[in-house]
């Protein structure tokens, strides 16, 4: 609580901006994968975030991988570097993309040579956090049911000029054909600004 | 040359026929005069080599080029010219692929203007959602693992769930599986979020249907409308009864909250406070709560003229579960933002009102809220369907005591004033009500009837008869919770030896 306050009182800073944001995708992608049942409920632990009760995956690899990339994305929001983030859901079996979660990431490149902090409150922030996690959670009701089983990828687009690192790959965009979208909220930590989407396959009757 | 030969041929006739001495020469004639004019006209040695292009706009070479890339696009480019004829065309010389590459062709340049580019960039951007020319896509190589085999969506399971034989165990007593009684509900609103009937200690029914409310008395089956709200905008979105069963409170879309008296039919007063509907209605003597769209709870204090007596904002979107505790020590609120709080009846020292607990853990919309009839600090709830439990809370220590997955959205839930049981109205995919055991929390029985999802519960005040409202535009009645000395007296009559052993099943 003592550092919450802390750093509530310095305002926003660029690392701490990024690490925010960091934070969120983790967080997002977590609960992505529980509501649309990507793994089983029974690998993921509830913890307290946001004010919410979220669910984050227990599997070990999975874990390792998510922090990986998120890891990663922090040093890119902190360089404002990176665009987008997209989670795409697609079926094990014929390889289709059914839904793509995007996030796209609005960074304002001045902060890097700012060195004052952006006056912005934590809780205002993690509440505007909270909404968009919140929807993500409400998306089932809307959202087709996943008829067979899927498997997920992460995509992140960057600035042209980036030199990939090593383990990265560079990959297409993975659409899905013939989609609905829907917006969701965005939240901003006035340096990163994060717009959500979800776009899923429209059903195939009439 | 073949067709050159007919020419001549029918020239030759036409002219034996009619002589038209000063006419204009003939269509074909012109033709034939054109096509041999401008070339050097064809050497035989021209008309043999293919691969040279002058000749072959209306040579009618026997080998054409195949190849029309390496012919001189220059000469081609009039198309016109071949074959030299009207409309006897001659296919292996018209050199189709050719001729549309060239057409094609002709148009690019104005495709390249300015603005076109700039139209062909956004269009890029929106078929791909971003500037190719600036932007990368990265992923980290190695796909993650995926799910383990055999896994099944959860909500999958859900939605295709059959229905499972029914449940050999045995309970206690005897539960009929069939409604007591079914009306009619036309043009119920479907709306998860409203709560529309409501059972009075008077033994009347209100029910909301659209913009009207209807009273049903359960003892003479008599039914009198109440009130009908004449603007086709509104629409009533929740009814609750006072305690003493004579007044009949009312929230509706419009964001009133009116006041009616049951034996005067009549309007007592109608308050508004709120911006937007009010979905769940909860009285504590003389406060009545009102939870609206907004996420706000007002207590109106409906002696007085200043009705608007507190405002507890601790939910950011609609208040669809509203109770206030039996002792009227605490409301419980349930909302579409998954939370439920729990309200002193009494601000605090600051003079607001904060909740003495908030409960995160639903992942659903809250809707079914109900406190324990013999435990008053005990608090049940049930999620919407992103989370299909329902939960069992301490609200004095903040523990949830248990929780147990419904497999289907909890529309309501109320406790049962005779058993230690509880009954919960469900949606897809059975549209059930279930009966549970407290604590235990075993399934009792289910009933099942309605064809569509059960929207509200209420029950009789003399705790016997659960009604359910549902969306199939039906309200059964369930005499689920029959009174057990009744049955004792009855079963006595009839056999004693068989009422001893289901005395003794029950205690």
């Amino acid at each position: 609580m003592a550092a919450q306050l802390s750093r509530e009182q310095q305002g926003i800073t660029l690392r701490g901006s990024a690490e925010i944001v960091a934070e969120f995708f983790s967080y997002g992608i977590n609960s992505i994968l529980y509501q649309r049942g990507i793994y089983p409920p029974e690998t993921f632990t509830r913890v307290q975030k946001y004010g919410l009760t979220l669910l984050v995956t227990t599997d070990p690899e999975l874990k390792n991988y998510l922090n990986n990339v998120v890891e990663q994305m922090k040093e890119w929001l902190y360089k404002c570097t990176v665009q987008r983030l997209v989670v795409v859901i697609s079926s094990i079996e014929n390889n289709e993309v059914l839904e793509r979660w995007q996030f796209d990431i609005e960074c304002d490149k001045n902060a890097r040579g700012e060195s004052a902090p952006r006056e912005k409150s934590q809780k205002a922030i993690q509440d505007e956090i909270r909404s968009v996690i919140r929807q993500i959670t409400a998306t089932v009701t809307f959202l087709p049911l996943l008829e067979t089983a899927c498997a997920f990828d992460l995509l992140i687009y960057t600035d042209k000029d980036l030199v990939v690192p090593e383990k990265w790959e560079e990959s297409g965009p993975q659409f899905i054909a013939n989609s609905e979208e829907v917006r969701l909220r965005s939240f901003t930590t006035t340096i990163h600004k994060v717009n959500s989407m979800v776009a899923y396959k429209k059903d195939s009757f009439p | 040359m073949a067709h050159f030969v007919f020419e001549a041929d029918l020239h030759g006739l036409l002219k034996l026929d009619t002589p038209i001495p000063n006419a204009p020469p003939a269509r074909w004639q012109r033709k034939a005069k054109e096509s041999a004019c401008p070339g050097p006209g064809p050497s035989p040695a021209a008309s043999m080599s293919p691969m040279k292009p002058a000749n072959r706009s209306y040579s009618g070479s026997k080998t054409p080029s195949k190849t029309p890339g390496k012919s001189g696009s220059k000469v081609q480019s009039t198309p016109t010219k071949a074959g030299g004829d009207r409309y006897i065309p001659n296919r292996s010389t018209m050199q189709m692929e050719m001729a549309n590459f060239l057409l094609t062709k002709e148009n690019d340049p104005a495709e390249n203007s300015p603005t076109k580019k700039e139209q062909q960039k956004s269009w890029a951007m929106n078929l791909n959602g971003f500037d190719v020319e600036e932007a990368k896509i990265l992923r980290l190589s190695g796909k993650p693992q995926n799910a383990p085999e055999g896994y099944q969506n959860n909500l999958k399971v859900l939605y295709s769930q059959k229905t499972t034989p029914a449940s050999s165990r045995k309970h206690g007593r005897y539960i009929p599986s069939m409604p007591d009684r079914i009306l009619d509900a036309p043009e119920i609103r479907n709306d998860y979020y409203l709560n529309l009937i409501d059972w009075s200690s008077q033994n009347f029914l209100a029910v909301a249907l659209d913009n009207c409310v209807y009273l049903w008395n359960h003892s003479t089956g008599e039914i009198i409308q109440l009130l009908q709200i004449e603007n086709p905008d509104d629409y009533v979105s929740s009814v609750s009864w006072i305690k003493e069963g004579n007044y009949l409170a009312v929230g509706t879309r419009n964001a009133e909250v009116q006041l009616w008296d049951v034996q005067q039919q009549k309007r007592l007063r109608s308050m508004t406070s709120h911006s937007s509907r009010v979905g769940s209605l909860s009285w504590n003597s003389y406060i009545l709560s009102s939870g609206s769209r907004t996420g706000h709870i007002h207590h109106h204090d409906v002696r007085v003229a200043e009705h608007h007596v507190a405002t507890l904002t601790g939910h950011t979107q609609e208040v669809c579960g509203l109770k206030w505790s039996l002792d009227g020590r605490y409301l419980a609120s349930g909302g579409n933002d998954n939370l439920v709080n729990i309200w002193p009846s009494v601000q605090g020292d600051s003079g607001d009102f904060t909740p003495v607990q908030t409960f995160t853990q639903h992942q659903g919309a809250v809707k079914a809220v109900a406190w324990c009839p013999w435990q008053s600090n005990v608090l049940a709830t049930g999620g919407g369907t992103s989370d299909r439990h329902i939960r069992i809370w301490n609200v004095c220590s903040g523990t949830c005591l248990s929780a147990v997955d419904a497999h289907s959205q909890v529309c309501s839930i109320l406790w049962s004033t005779t058993y230690k049981e509880f009954i919960s109205g469900h949606g897809f995919a059975q549209n059930q009500l279930v009966i549970w055991k407290y604590p235990t929390m075993a399934k009792v029985t289910e009933l099942r009837g309605h064809t569509a999802r059960v929207l509200n519960l209420t029950m009789s005040p003399d705790g016997v008869t659960v009604a359910s409202a549902a969306a199939d535009e039906t309200l059964r009645l369930w005499r689920c919770f029959e009174m057990d000395p009744i049955k004792k007296k009855e079963k006595e009559k009839a056999n004693s030896a068989k009422s001893s052993i289901i005395h003794q099943g029950i205690r």
